[in-house]
């Protein structure tokens, strides 16, 4: 027993402040969970509140990073390189010149970019877009949600021709850089 | 302070065959991230926004809750004990100070999301990882995650549904966005305090801007914010498995990773900003409901509950209609030509709602300090004001003495030089400088002004 502290963290893991951190963590949240204990739908916001954190872990983030391999994929068989970073230069493993050659852009940000922000609006503005709440919707503003879903289409569609411009406008400056450093 | 992950605790032999046991789930071997930009600088990024970020929202959460008078009991929800700000009276001066508070609370909670997961995105490997722990601090610290990725999720989900009045969760919103905030506070706090370190020395791992080494001494470092794509490499192998151990090529340089997330924020910003603000701007709220005007001229402002779904008959709101205003033993009633006769008073002010919109418009109608002078009550202590609306949570409020006293605390009348209409709460509605919108009491029926004795 002559250093207790060593033989605290063998046995703990981490330092006793680091307990507690955890004990006043744990104490508040208690606290929280009797209080909250006395409503009636206390089991619903305790679903709620375990589903927020399992519906990202195990849904959404599943279902977005699966996404992003399938077009990654999918850009790779139509013979585009993912990025238009390290893979070049596998290819052409000597520099033609000795300056900067700009790689061929890849498409792939130009259509991850636009679908990540649709993605993420309609996950922010989900409710008016699939007018859900219609009724307390209409008894706090006097209106219906009729112009979400088009707005949301719309931003969606911006959102894409302005990448797409914008990868076009790329691919023929680099066409243009490549055919002169020919 | 924080946690070794190598360190395993009492009892060894225990944490030892748990972690010779993995399941059989290939998500848990770790080679299988590719994300080269994966690691903890970026990580620390992520984390310092939020350092500054979400304890701007808690403390404006905190005041939005002060603002709704929780000295009158009527601070939703009502019994929270010591989970409150210390009372004091809540101020009407600045006339925009609930407008701020609110409309940073939703603006910057919305700017925030997209941080937020990418903070979650750039830490996801750890929450796969075998074993799980190796101790019991790892234990303790991973249900302290839970709590504080369970609490920020539920919070945004919360706080998404109630501004677009989608109530689909079934409980009630004040108490579950509440008491979730002081779940998530607390477990926020503890994070903070373990890893603040970490994000620290993670921070100064790598420059961000430029080399702060003086040149000469070692190879220079390229900073990372200078970096492009075809110099993206991944960060050294991490104590805590961030890195991964298997790295793909990047798709995306480290700045641009950065300046994505940036980029989402600034788009959810500019399509909420709108709500907080007046005349053309309001429209680029283009899908919230406050970023639509309900129609023209001098009413043509949002309304937050409609004289239909508040139960109000035209007949109650005519001729028929009486003000009842009580004091100091007296009781005076009053129509509403004699309030037109009275000394009408004129006052640009905003009007905000929990909901985080707001709107300054240009009202006009009898002092509250002077009704309270008709009868006979020149120093009041509160004033409690009710409304015809029969259910409702907002049916009725009690204003603070500042609040009555305020030269330009109105009984309305009239918004911007005509009569209020029916869902802005004819005949006559409060208006009070920096009071949340639900406050200022629509279809006013009776005032009474309470003196000191009356407690």
């Amino acid at each position: 027993m002559a250093e207790p502290l060593p033989r605290f963290r063998a046995a703990y893991g981490s330092s006793p402040q680091h307990l507690v951190a955890m004990i006043a963590c744990f104490t508040l949240t208690g606290w929280v969970a009797l209080r909250i204990a006395e409503e009636a739908t206390a089991g619903r916001m305790l679903l709620w509140f375990v589903g927020a954190a399992v519906a990202h872990d195990l849904i959404l983030f599943p279902i977005y990073a699966s996404a992003d391999r399938v077009l990654r994929g999918a850009l790779r068989r139509s013979g585009h390189a993912a990025t238009d970073g390290q893979s070049p230069a596998a290819h052409h493993p000597l520099p033609r010149r000795a300056g900067h050659t700009p790689s061929r852009p890849s498409p792939l940000n130009h259509i991850r970019v636009p679908a990540l922000a649709t993605g993420l609006l309609f996950l922010v503005y989900l409710p008016g877009i699939l007018r859900q709440g219609r009724e307390t919707y209409l008894a706090a503003t006097g209106q219906d949600q009729h112009p979400y879903l088009a707005r949301w289409l719309a931003i969606t569609a911006t959102l894409f021709l302005v990448s797409g411009v914008w990868y076009l406008v790329r691919q023929i400056r680099w066409r243009r850089v490549d055919g002169s450093a020919r | 302070m924080g946690v070794t992950d190598r360190q395993t605790g009492f009892p060894q032999r225990w944490w030892r065959a748990l972690e010779r046991h993995p399941p059989p789930i290939p998500g848990l071997r770790g080679d299988r991230w590719r994300s080269p930009l994966r690691g903890p600088w970026l990580t620390a990024v992520y984390g310092a926004v939020l350092l500054v970020g979400l304890p701007l929202v808690i403390i404006t959460g905190l005041l939005d809750y002060a603002a709704y008078g929780p000295q009158f009991d009527q601070a939703l929800p009502r019994e929270v004990g010591w989970l409150r700000l210390p009372p004091f009276d809540w101020p009407t001066r600045p006339s925009w100070l609930f407008r701020v508070t609110q409309g940073l609370h939703v603006t910057l909670g919305i700017v925030l999301i997209p941080v937020v997961l990418a903070k979650l995105w750039s830490v996801i490997p750890k929450l796969f990882i075998w074993p799980p722990a190796r101790s019991l601090a790892q234990v303790l610290e991973r249900l302290s995650l839970l709590l504080l990725v369970g609490g920020i999720l539920f919070e945004i989900a919360t706080g998404l549904l109630n501004i677009q009045y989608a109530y689909l969760f079934g409980f009630d919103f004040y108490t579950a966005h509440y008491f979730g905030a002081w779940v998530f506070i607390a477990a926020f706090v503890a994070h903070v305090m373990l890893k603040l370190p970490r994000l620290v020395s993670a921070l100064r791992s790598r420059p961000a801007l430029r080399d702060p080494r003086r040149s000469g001494q070692r190879e220079p470092r390229r900073p990372e914010l200078r970096t492009p794509l075809t110099a993206t490499r991944p960060e050294p192998p991490d104590p805590d498995d961030l890195v991964a151990t298997a790295p793909g090529a990047p798709t995306m340089s480290r700045r641009g990773a950065i300046a994505l997330v940036g980029g989402l924020s600034l788009l959810l910003g500019a399509l909420t900003i709108g709500q907080s603000l007046d005349g053309r701007w309001r429209r680029t709220a283009l899908l919230l409901p406050r970023g639509r005007e309900p129609g023209t001229g001098p009413n043509g402002f949002p309304i937050n509950r409609t004289a239909a779904a508040a139960g109000i008959r035209p007949d109650e709101i005519g001729q028929r209609w009486r003000l009842t205003v009580r004091g100091g033993g007296r009781l005076v009633t009053l129509d509403r030509p004699r309030l037109l006769a009275m000394g009408q008073h004129t006052a640009r002010l905003p009007i905000a709602c929990v909901e985080g919109w707001s709107t300054r418009q240009t009202w006009s109608g009898v002092r509250l300090r002077d009704l309270a002078a008709l009868v006979g009550v020149d120093d009041p202590a509160s004033a409690q004001v009710r409304s015809l609306e029969k259910a409702g949570l907002f049916n009725q409020a009690i204003l603070q003495a500042n609040q009555v006293l305020d030269a330009d605390s109105l009984l309305a009348l009239r918004v911007n030089g005509a009569d209020l209409s029916a869902d802005h709460g004819f005949p006559a509605r409060v208006i009070v400088a920096a009071l949340p919108g639900v406050h200022c009491t629509k279809w006013v029926a009776d005032i009474t002004f309470r003196t000191g004795a009356d407690g």
